[in-house]
């Protein structure tokens, strides 16, 4: 992702740091209890990825320890991590810079 | 025999043994004592979304906590009440595989299970709680593989 590709972002109400544009990031971490197949299962379900993706982005969880999964306005990535926790991945969030 | 079998009227045929269906009734109880934020064996149900920014994420517990343990707690409640069942539809077989996760998290955390240690030898002491483990690890694949024939192979690039 660059800076100059559009982003779908909610217009900002008028104050607001220029930070609060920056996409946040949801990141799900390695662990040694989720399985495989489960957590390719989860992020097909939650994001309507191909199986070809969410092979890769477990794979890459798996072998990279973390990948971002979904990204956005902050509202939009907590529900994504709150939709994370509901399926047990450990998941965070944090501004992408 | 697979364990649960999506057959063409949509419904999910159970193919459980009757010790199978003997723990499925217990260890959701076990559980349900167990999965609250303030238990030890419950810390993976409750991940931070905020791990450096404490107030965001007291907010963030605040909002999520509640609904977390409902929704599991419901899903233990299913298991329970539907295990001897010969079929399920599609939510109660989202509910077993939700409550799947909850065990096994809940048992791995208690067995400080790692990537290296998946089973024990048969004379330690935890060997009954590792088939447990192995037991759930074995069903949730099955749950999986039910319901991944149900999505589509294509999807957002």
């Amino acid at each position: 992702m660059t800076q100059s590709a559009p982003v779908e972002v909610d217009l900002p109400v008028g104050g607001e740091d220029v930070a609060t544009d920056r996409p946040w990031l949801v990141i799900v971490w390695n662990d040694p209890i989720n399985l495989m197949s489960y957590v390719t299962y989860v992020f097909q379900k939650l994001f309507g990825y191909s199986r070809e993706k969410a092979t890769k982005l477990m794979l890459d969880v798996h072998h990279k320890g973390r990948a971002v999964v979904s990204s956005g306005a902050r509202e939009r990535a907590e529900l994504d991590v709150y939709r994370l926790h509901e399926h047990g991945l450990w998941a965070t969030m944090e501004q992408g810079s | 025999m697979r364990r649960l079998r999506r057959d063409r009227h949509g419904r999910y045929r159970l193919n459980l043994s009757s010790p199978e269906r003997q723990l499925l009734r217990s260890l959701p109880e076990q559980a349900k004592e167990v999965i609250h934020e303030n238990d030890p064996s419950a810390i993976r149900l409750y991940p931070p979304a905020y791990p450096a920014d404490g107030d965001a994420q007291a907010e963030y517990g605040r909002m999520a906590g509640a609904s977390l343990l409902d929704r599991h707690r419901r899903s233990l409640d299913t298991v329970a009440a539907t295990v001897d069942e010969p079929f399920l539809d599609e939510e109660q077989v989202h509910e077993w595989l939700d409550a799947m996760e909850v065990l096994r998290l809940v048992l791995g955390t208690q067995l400080d299970i790692s990537e290296d240690i998946e089973e024990v030898p048969r004379d330690d002491p935890r060997a009954p709680q590792f088939a447990v483990y192995g037991y759930l690890s074995l069903l949730q694949t099955e749950i999986v593989d039910a319901l991944a024939e149900g999505l589509p192979d294509e999807g957002r690039p």
